[in-house]
């Protein structure tokens, strides 16, 4: 990890319990934090599951116990058009290739607007209760609406 | 690169326009700024040297001053050197950012053209918005004339990118009295100032894309307390740095700068402490004072408002043989003493010497402060030190119409 602050090293922070133990004069300057182990060049051809992250990163913290609600997906509908990936507010849409792979539910905070942007009918996102089983909340999903004449 | 600006020795500025010649030697890579009365001038004049190739940074037009201070504090965070300008209602819309920056550690240049809060709305010179910023981390240093407005303004990247300091800075300079006053200017020219300011030397700046950083992150009650230490102690320990500065400065220019300054404080037997432009009449009035009746006033003037200079204070306070003090107050008070004067009774009090201390409410929303109106101050004083104790309400309203208004009586068995 690099550190570039003249005379904070970053001493400690990685321990448990680093809180009772590290004083005002260790802390680092500015609460500048490293998210990642090594260095950041070419990062974005590395994919975020094989980055190696630091205790800091938001990557290996989990808000999924801020949600009510959970966006479940369907991949018999699903036509890979993107635009979840595109509007997700917290980059929880897991992609690869432009096709969609699922819902990264450590990061996702049900707020919906996946199931908004969703274009097909019916739709391939509907939000569920957060405890509600992946299989009974797809066994539940709507037919096709038909339009009105 | 930028176009060299044809300078004089000596030339007539006010101290809006010298601020912003000092921004642009400084080349300062990101200015985003919102315009408000009495700074306006600053952010005009720069946008001109912007547009007439005199700079080669970015000039960034925002909505409000709230935008425009995030923008600031962004691009210090991306690593470049900033600064910006304000006065009052865009000061105070600022605020929320102004803790964002400090506590971020990230260095940045505000030129403060001091002007009072509404309600009632003014636009001219007081102090209430220098005071709504002195909680907020930043080192504020007060410039009391146009020359020490372009001065101070160079000497504030030196002192706040300093590796040990990493703190932003505000140069304060009084709204119209000092900002839209022309007076005789020696300036530096640009190679001169620039070779003063330095190169900024960035840190863990967002656009070294060889390392990854997080800045603004959360800290709750297991990690606040330590970051704030840590800030509070960056802000003490810029005493140095800014003494460092302030004497390298002298040597470049012969112009001298102290974190207190004083005036015949030396033999003196009372004095007046006050900031900004009216430290020049307080000192007319005391040498008159001097020359007419013989009493010995001298003035004390805290050119550094943050870090406060409780030491300097004490020192002078100590230096002197003082037995009663003004101290004025160019900020509604809202419920309390003045803030200056909390401050000053506080270093006075641990002083050998322990003056008798007095505040006045004076000149708010621009209202004169005169030589008469310091000689009474200071007679006051004088007063107060034959007597041996305090014989008027220890806070005054000085210069308001009406009856007498003051509080508190020094109790006497």
């Amino acid at each position: 990890m690099s550190q570039n602050v003249p005379g904070t090293p970053n001493r400690g922070i990685h321990e448990l319990g680093a809180e009772e133990k590290v004083g005002w004069d260790e802390v680092t300057q500015g609460v500048v934090l490293d998210p990642l182990t090594d260095p950041a060049k070419e990062i974005a051809h590395i994919r975020p599951e094989d980055r190696h992250y630091t205790d800091f990163s938001s990557y290996t913290a989990t808000v999924a116990s801020w949600r009510v609600l959970k966006p479940v997906y369907n991949r018999d509908i699903c036509i890979d058009c993107q635009n979840c990936w595109v509007w997700c507010p917290d980059t929880s849409i897991i992609s690869r290739d432009k096709q969609m792979l699922g819902i990264d539910y450590d990061h996702c905070k049900g707020c919906g607007v996946c199931v908004e942007v969703c274009p097909t009918n019916p739709k391939s996102l509907l939000m569920f209760d957060t405890n509600e089983a992946i299989e009974e909340a797809l066994s539940q999903w709507p037919e096709k609406k038909k339009k009105e004449k | 690169m930028a176009k060299k600006f044809e300078i004089n020795d000596v030339e007539v500025w006010d101290g809006n326009y010298a601020a912003s010649q000092a921004l642009r030697q400084a080349q300062v890579d990101v200015v985003a700024a919102y315009p408000i009365t009495p700074s306006t001038p600053i952010v005009e004049s720069y946008g001109s040297y912007v547009a007439n190739g005199y700079i080669d940074g970015e000039f960034v037009m925002v909505e409000s001053e709230h935008a425009a201070m995030s923008a600031c504090t962004g691009a210090a965070a991306s690593g470049g050197r900033v600064a910006t300008a304000t006065s009052s209602q865009g000061f105070a819309l600022m605020v929320e950012v102004l803790y964002q920056a400090s506590g971020m550690r990230l260095p940045m240049v505000l030129t403060v053209v001091n002007r009072a809060l509404a309600a009632p709305l003014n636009v001219r010179g007081d102090h209430a918005d220098m005071y709504l910023g002195r909680d907020s981390g930043w080192i504020q240093i007060d410039a009391f004339d146009a020359q020490q407005a372009y001065d101070l303004t160079l000497c504030a990247f030196p002192i706040g990118e300093h590796l040990d300091v990493r703190l932003p800075v505000m140069i304060h300079q009084d709204g119209f009295t000092t900002s839209h006053k022309a007076q005789n200017i020696h300036p530096l020219q640009d190679e001169e100032a620039y070779k003063f300011v330095g190169d900024y030397v960035p840190v863990d700046e967002m656009l070294d894309f060889s390392r990854a950083v997080t800045h603004g992150a959360q800290t709750e009650e297991d990690w606040h307390f330590e970051h704030k230490a840590k800030q509070h102690k960056a802000l003490m320990d810029s005493r140095k740095v800014i003494d460092e500065t302030f004497a390298r400065f002298k040597a470049l220019t012969g112009r001298e700068y102290k974190r207190v300054e004083s005036y015949m404080i030396e033999d003196a037997e009372v004095a007046i402490v006050a900031l900004g432009s009216s430290v020049e009449t307080t000192i007319l009035a005391a040498k008159q004072l001097r020359e007419e009746e013989g009493i010995k006033a001298g003035v004390i003037a805290p050119r550094v408002f943050r870090p406060f200079p409780y030491d300097l204070i004490r020192d002078t306070i100590d230096g002197a043989p003082l037995k009663a003090i003004a101290v004025l107050d160019k900020s509604s008070p809202g419920g309390a003493m003045g803030a200056l004067f909390n401050e000053i009774s506080a270093a006075a009090y641990t002083t050998q010497n322990r003056p008798l201390i007095t505040n006045f409410i004076y000149g708010l929303g621009g209202r004169d402060y005169s030589v008469d109106e310091a000689k009474r101050i200071f007679k006051e004083q004088k007063a107060h030190a034959d007597a041996g104790h305090i014989t008027t309400p220890i806070q005054q309203f000085s210069g308001v119409r009406g009856p007498k208004l003051g509080f508190f009586e020094t109790k006497r068995s």
